[in-house]
């Protein structure tokens, strides 16, 4: 069996996803100076911000416009100004990102009109920008809010500009550390980017005093704005659809040339990132990259044979689930579970060539729950987890540990500082892999081998 | 720093008071001013909250997934046996579902936890758009109720109406409708209920262990590791207490009403308020045996654990605290506990304490307190600078910016997994205060740096 159909039960049992406003957040928490304000009821702000701020150990200030019984039966739309107001007076962003709910959504508040209507009335008082997005938590998961937030941010703040040197680099949603690895990649290859969105200092900020209600760092307004005069986009976003690829519309809509690769996850997938930004360089690869390569080489090598122990079980976000896919792949690690709370329609077809090689193929769950994906771990005897920490039920459960990437990362600390991508991350999660697959062999062969082999004297006795 | 001049709103003002400069009440248990970035949950949370810790529930979130998705196994709540309440069940409702109603869904979505849990009670929480879609949660779950013939309650919980308290209100009736029981029921004596303890890291089992050895059984701990069988057994108890009062003092209430059980308020958050309280409830049984097994309990704990808070008071005498919490039963202990430490508090607010409860805060702290109802991280990071807190006791939202300040923090919530109740408890708080306002982190954070 390949693949297995979308949900046959009703029920959800022990979610693999957030709602949308929840993924939406995260990239306006990449942008200079901005703020988001949530148009729903009070506890859906709340819940998001002890989501994210248990995993980036960050505060994570996110306004409501706390929708009272009376807004739901009469409208939001007072409490919504009246919340942009507030939150321009004690935050002074210079963007807002105004996302809805399911509630906004039912009641039927249009935040379009809310925004432009707050706008011509205070425009010329604030010095702000509104980008509404229409996120209600039945209509997707994390993974899709992020999408549409991305997507909207582009498409609204973007203008014809005139040409400049500068890329767009536009990345799904990865840590901080992530971040900071493509960033200096580029500076490597002496590029000039605008990164979107650029959390790598938003949401893991280095202790400083005073303290900054928005942090500094994110990509520039101003950037965003000139993203249609770039010389060309590079988009990790293999798997989404044209529709909601900010690439895509930028070729289409300004004719900036669009590479869309996968994230760096894997030799391969690293090669091809350096040969697109060479040819954006013209110039040599400097020998510091080359070094890395060869040291990514040199531990694959290393620890090949004790990869071709891992049964994997991979779940999370699409593009993550991709790029890890395609690490194990190259390492001889056989992947029996792919599941994603998403309902990507594309990450089942990108996966197949990549399985080409197993004899044993994998099964492909998507818009799944974490009781799928244990049952599946059982049936396929899966001895290794790959995902946020929400996996840890597998190891508590089924005894699978659990390499954590991804977010959340609710038990442990330090997922905003997790680094997978690029030759030094994949290098280090490769080790974190196969570390795992050592530590539970040394915790059991000595109990398993004497289990299988041992045989008591008195008992070969019995014989005589 | 300009900062500063912005952090206050001016519907805000009624809600923050400086004690000694202000003659009126505080404002309280209004609604949350929009924009202003709340600390508050909702309804549903409130609701979530108190119910979720019975234990062979099946706990059904009727909404779309977030709601389920934030509260799977969040919590610390302890079980000595079934463990479904650490399971998060929803009917993940979807564009079709809102278009079309969601009933047909969460009928289908019993049937299938019911054939496979066959749990004894099934909770079905309402959330934002239940009610404005339409779906009549009442008659499904009266339904599937009659069906299966188990207890399958409705849970009016939808988060837009009202906050986190009311939330805890609806949970008091849902449990209410539980365990009404028509026929008379016989009182056993000696045997109470523990309400308002969620067996966060196993605290309703220490005080059920205190109760027993001074020969007091509980009954039923309101919600910690409870069943629906022994909540069910609830009005045979001859006396309630309750810790929590701001969750379960409503429950109290009408159990005091409906089937004439007494009720006291105690507290086990510090050495005094736990040794206060036990002789509290031994003198309510008026027994001698009681009474002096009450008494070498305290002598005997007090001896173990008061050198371990007097060994950190040592560190902590004089240091500045700053609270933030949940509910004002929890920061008028916190208030006490920080005494037994010898340390002032010289900010506590709380997200949603009531009227009688500020007042007894009032008439607690020193002059020149600041006291705040419903802040915002704004308002903390305003105050606690202002007032030159050393440490902030507050919840998972709260610990970074503490962090980010430079200022130590106390994990008072529903995820820790060291008890804080009881003597025992005493001595977890005094040393995590110590843990934390005394580790050496600190100093490198005002060090000078390489910078010049």
């Amino acid at each position: 069996m390949m693949n297995k159909p979308t949900r046959v039960r009703n029920v959800t049992e022990n979610p693999c996803n957030m709602c949308m406003p929840l993924g939406a957040i995260i990239p306006f928490k990449g942008i200079e100076n901005t703020m988001v304000i949530i148009h729903g009821s009070q506890g859906c702000a709340t819940y998001m911000r002890r989501h994210m701020a248990e995993h980036f150990n960050e505060p994570i200030d996110v306004a409501s416009s706390s929708i009272t019984e009376q807004g739901t039966i009469y409208g939001g739309e007072v409490s919504l100004i009246k919340g942009l107001e507030n939150l321009i007076t004690l935050y002074d962003p210079k963007l807002i990102g105004i996302l809805s709910t399911c509630l906004a959504e039912t009641i039927g508040e249009d935040l379009q009109r809310t925004a432009a209507a707050f706008m011509k009335e205070k425009g010329d008082q604030v010095d702000v920008q509104l980008v509404p997005v229409a996120t209600p938590g039945y209509g997707g998961g994390h993974s899709e809010g992020y999408l549409q937030a991305l997507f909207s941010i582009v498409r609204q703040i973007s203008q014809n500009t005139e040409k400049h040197d500068r890329i767009n680099i536009i990345v799904p949603h990865i840590s901080p550390a992530d971040i900071r690895e493509i960033k200096r990649i580029l500076a490597l290859m002496q590029l000039k980017y605008t990164l979107l969105p650029d959390i790598s200092e938003t949401l893991d900020s280095p202790y400083s005093k005073p303290y900054r209600r928005i942090p500094g760092g994110g990509t520039p307004l101003a950037e965003i704005k000139a993203m249609p005069g770039a010389r060309a986009t590079i988009e990790f976003l293999p798997t989404v659809e044209d529709e909601l690829s900010p690439g895509e519309y930028l070729e289409k809509e300004y004719g900036v040339p669009l590479y869309r690769l996968p994230l760096p996850m894997g030799v391969e997938a690293c090669d091809e990132l350096i040969r697109v930004l060479k040819t954006l360089n013209q110039q040599r690869v400097p020998e510091e990259l080359k070094r890395e390569r060869g040291r990514l080489l040199d531990a694959m090598v290393d620890s090949h044979k004790y990869n071709r122990d891992g049964r994997a079980a991979v779940f999370g976000e699409p593009e993550t689930i991709y790029g890890l896919a395609r690490v194990m792949a190259e390492n001889g690690i056989l992947p029996a579970v792919f599941a994603t709370g998403s309902k990507s329609p594309n990450l089942n077809q990108m996966l197949q060539p990549l399985l080409a090689e197993y004899e044993e193929k994998p099964v492909i769950l998507l818009d799944s729950d974490f009781i799928s994906i244990r049952d599946y771990c059982v049936k396929r005897n899966v001895n290794l987890a790959m995902g946020n920490s929400d996996g840890r039920f597998l190891t508590e459960r089924e005894g699978i540990p659990l390499v954590r990437l991804g977010f959340p990362i609710h038990d442990r600390v330090g997922g905003q500082r997790l680094l997978s991508i690029g030759y030094n991350g994949t290098m280090m999660l490769l080790d974190r892999i196969t570390n795992t697959l050592l530590e539970a062999k040394q915790r059991v062969y000595r109990e398993q081998m004497h289990k299988n082999y041992y045989l008591p004297s008195t008992a070969a006795a019995n014989f005589k | 720093m300009t900062q500063s001049n912005k952090s206050l709103i001016k519907e805000r003002k009624k809600s923050i008071q400086t004690k000694g400069r202000q003659a009126s009440p505080i404002q309280c248990e209004a609604n949350s001013v929009a924009g202003c970035v709340s600390q508050r949950a909702c309804v549903y949370c409130g609701a979530r909250v108190v119910l979720n810790p019975i234990t062979d529930a099946v706990h059904l979130v009727h909404g779309p997934i977030g709601c389920a998705s934030y509260t799977w196994d969040i919590r610390g709540s302890l079980s000595s046996n079934a463990d479904l309440y650490r399971y998060s069940f929803s009917t993940d409702l979807r564009e079709e579902d809102i278009i079309f109603g969601g009933e047909k869904k969460l009928a289908k979505c019993i049937d299938e936890l019911v054939q496979r849990y066959h749990p004894p009670l099934l909770l079905v929480y309402s959330t934002c758009i239940v009610g404005v879609i339409g779906d009549d949660l009442e008659a499904v779950c009266k339904t599937a109720s009659s069906r299966y013939g188990i207890d399958i309650i409705p849970v009016q919980s939808a988060g837009f109406s009202g906050n986190k308290s009311d939330g805890y209100r609806v949970a008091c009736e849902v449990l209410l409708r539980m365990i009404a029981s028509p026929e008379g029921v016989e009182k056993n004596d000696y045997c109470l209920n523990y309400l308002g303890d969620f067996n966060l890291a196993g605290e309703a089992w220490i005080i059920s262990n205190y109760l027993k050895e001074i020969g007091v059984q509980v009954n039923v701990a309101f919600t910690g590791d409870s069943t629906y069988d022994t909540l069910r057994t609830a009005p045979t108890a001859s006396l309630n207490i309750v810790q929590c009062a701001g969750s379960m003092g409503y429950m109290g209430k009408r159990m005091e009403e409906i089937y004439g059980i007494p009720c006291m308020n105690i507290s086990f958050l510090g050495l005094e308020d736990s040794a206060d309280s036990l002789r509290r409830i031994s003198s309510f049984f008026d027994n001698h045996y009681i009474s002096a097994r009450t008494e070498s309990l305290i002598e005997r704990e007090l001896e173990l654990y008061a050198p371990v808070v007097e060994h950190f008071r040592s560190y902590l005498e004089g240091k500045k605290a700053a609270i933030y919490v949940g509910g004002g039963f929890k920061a008028i202990s916190l208030i006490k506990q920080f005494r037994e430490l010898g340390m002032e508090v010289v900010m506590i607010g709380t997200q949603t304490g009531r009227e009688e409860e500020y007042h007894t805060i009032h008439q607690m702290v020193e002059d020149g307190t600041v006291v705040l109802d419903d802040a915002n991280p704004s308002e903390l990071e305003r105050f606690m600078l202002e007032q030159g807190a050393d440490l902030l006791v507050g919840g998972v939202k709260e610990r970074p910016l503490a962090f980010k300040l430079g200022i130590s923090f106390i994990d008072h919530n529903h995820e820790r997994k060291h008890p804080l109740s009881g003597f025992t408890g005493a001595a977890n708080f005094a040393r995590e205060v110590y843990s934390t306002v005394c580790s050496p982190v600190w100093r490198y954070l005002d060090a000078r740096g390489i910078e010049d």
